[in-house]
């Protein structure tokens, strides 16, 4: 299990737990995260489970494959950091991972 | 007011589980029409991942957004369902034991028997852009389609975007503006390489502005708009003139209209009883992802299987006296007539 920390735009952290091999999506799904819609069900379709990586974990998540950037120019408030948590896949290397959501999703 | 269009059953909602319904009700003799928001049938399928894989239709291994639609349509064809695109369903009134009213944004009447809301996550709406203050301008300056080119001419006008719909607009009201400015967020561009060839062609020919990076501010007063701060990419701040903007930033889902409608709602999701898919309104259903009961899983062959239950439940209200014997489309000569297979 690895331990996925939330922060909402006013600053409050909910951390909570997933198996790997989930996405950080479905972590924000399964325990009712605010914030992350996922309208699409994470087929990155949608760009309403967009979050922003803390700048200590950017490298260990990756960059966003041209298909994400692509469904990232639907996000609201795009910046560098951001992605799709539907296409962050939870590893043992990203327990402790530290996202924030967005005031809102679209 | 438009006359009426009398029909057994109105669906709300051209997405898969709409359009199986229309097969379910069909083999019972009912006959369909439905509305949607977008402007083709498909709802998510066709919207949101038209060529993204689907593994999970029973009995299909695997087929895309599109293909599914497709067959839906080619297997629901025998019952000639009548579509009504690009309307979006606004108020309903009920008018018999059951019968319903119900009327479109763009005017439409129906008056059906039975109405199925089969609307998914809500109706498809345009993407507000990630601007403060952009509200005041909606409707006046700032628009979300282009219905008549001409409202356009001699303006500036500002297009943000990457996809298509931006791009093909910044092509088509070139010509007839005054001055045309392009934001968008990334130098990449989503839509078809022909079209952004030839957008590249206009800026290089000095017609076209394109800037790379976000809105961050407009002005303006009593919604007209007079110009707008752009954040380049750079970090450098841009002002630009316009006195129109088109932002195209994709579709969300909204549950709109439905909310007023006389349904009981739980989180956005309308309740139905699992043996028949009805609402609290007997008369009105509702099947797929906008229905909610214990155990509910939004698949697409959960919204299949609610439209066969629905549909038993339907036609005792459409054919109040006739008896219903339930048949297989393998085995009943009746049902293949009906099918035009036999």
């Amino acid at each position: 299990m690895a331990k996925i920390n939330f922060v909402d735009h006013t600053g409050e952290t909910r951390t909570v737990e997933v198996e790997e091999g989930a996405t950080v999506m479905e972590a924000a799904i399964r325990n009712a995260v605010p914030g992350i819609e996922a309208e699409c069900g994470g087929a990155c379709a949608c760009a309403t489970c967009h979050v922003y990586v803390d700048e200590a974990w950017r490298e260990k998540t990756g960059s966003p494959t041209p298909m994400e950037e692509d469904m990232l120019d639907f996000g609201f408030d795009v910046r560098p950091n951001s992605r799709l948590s539907c296409q962050i896949k939870v590893t043992e290397e990203l327990d402790g991972l530290v996202v924030t959501v967005p005031e809102r999703q679209a | 007011m438009s006359e009426a269009i009398k029909t057994d059953v109105l669906i709300v909602g051209a997405g898969p589980c709409g359009l199986f319904a229309v097969f379910e009700l069909g083999l019972l003799d009912i006959k369909v029409h439905l509305v949607d928001i977008l402007d083709k049938v498909g709802g998510q399928c066709a919207e949101l991942y038209p060529e993204k894989p689907i593994y999970d239709i029973p009995g299909i291994p695997m087929i895309t957004g599109q293909g599914l639609t497709e067959s839906l349509m080619e297997q629901i064809k025998p019952f000639n369902p009548q579509f009504h695109l690009n309307e979006m369903v606004e108020s309903v009134e009920k008018i018999g034991d059951p019968g319903f009213r119900v009327t479109t944004d763009g005017g439409k009447v129906f008056e059906c028997t039975v109405l199925v809301v089969a609307a998914g996550g809500g109706s498809f709406q345009p993407k507000r852009p990630p601007v403060p203050g952009v509200e005041a301008y909606e409707g006046k300056s700032v628009h979300y389609a282009v219905r008549k080119m001409e409202d356009f001419r001699g303006k500036d006008i500002l297009i943000v975007g990457g996809g298509d719909s931006a791009l093909d607009w910044t092509l088509n009201l070139n010509p007839i503006c005054k001055s045309m400015t392009l934001v968008h967020r990334r130098d990449e561009f989503r839509g078809a390489p022909h079209s952004v060839e030839q957008m590249r062609q206009l800026v290089a020919s000095g017609k076209l502005d394109l800037k790379i990076g976000q809105i961050t501010e407009l002005q303006g007063a009593d919604g007209q708009l007079e110009g707008a701060t752009i954040k380049l990419n750079d970090n450098s701040i841009a002002q630009i003139k316009c006195d129109a903007m088109l932002p195209f930033f994709g579709l969300t889902m909204k549950l709109g209209p439905v909310a007023n409608w006389g349904l009981q709602l739980e989180n956005n999701l309308i309740p139905v009883d699992t043996g028949t898919f009805e609402t609290n309104v007997p008369g009105i259903f509702a099947i797929g992802d906008i229905n909610t009961y214990p155990g509910k899983l939004k698949l697409i062959l959960s919204g299949f299987h609610e439209g066969a239950l629905m549909a038993q439940k339907a036609v005792k209200y459409v054919y109040p006296e006739k008896r219903v014997v339930f048949q297989y489309t393998t085995s009943s000569t009746n049902l293949q007539k009906k099918l035009g297979v036999n």
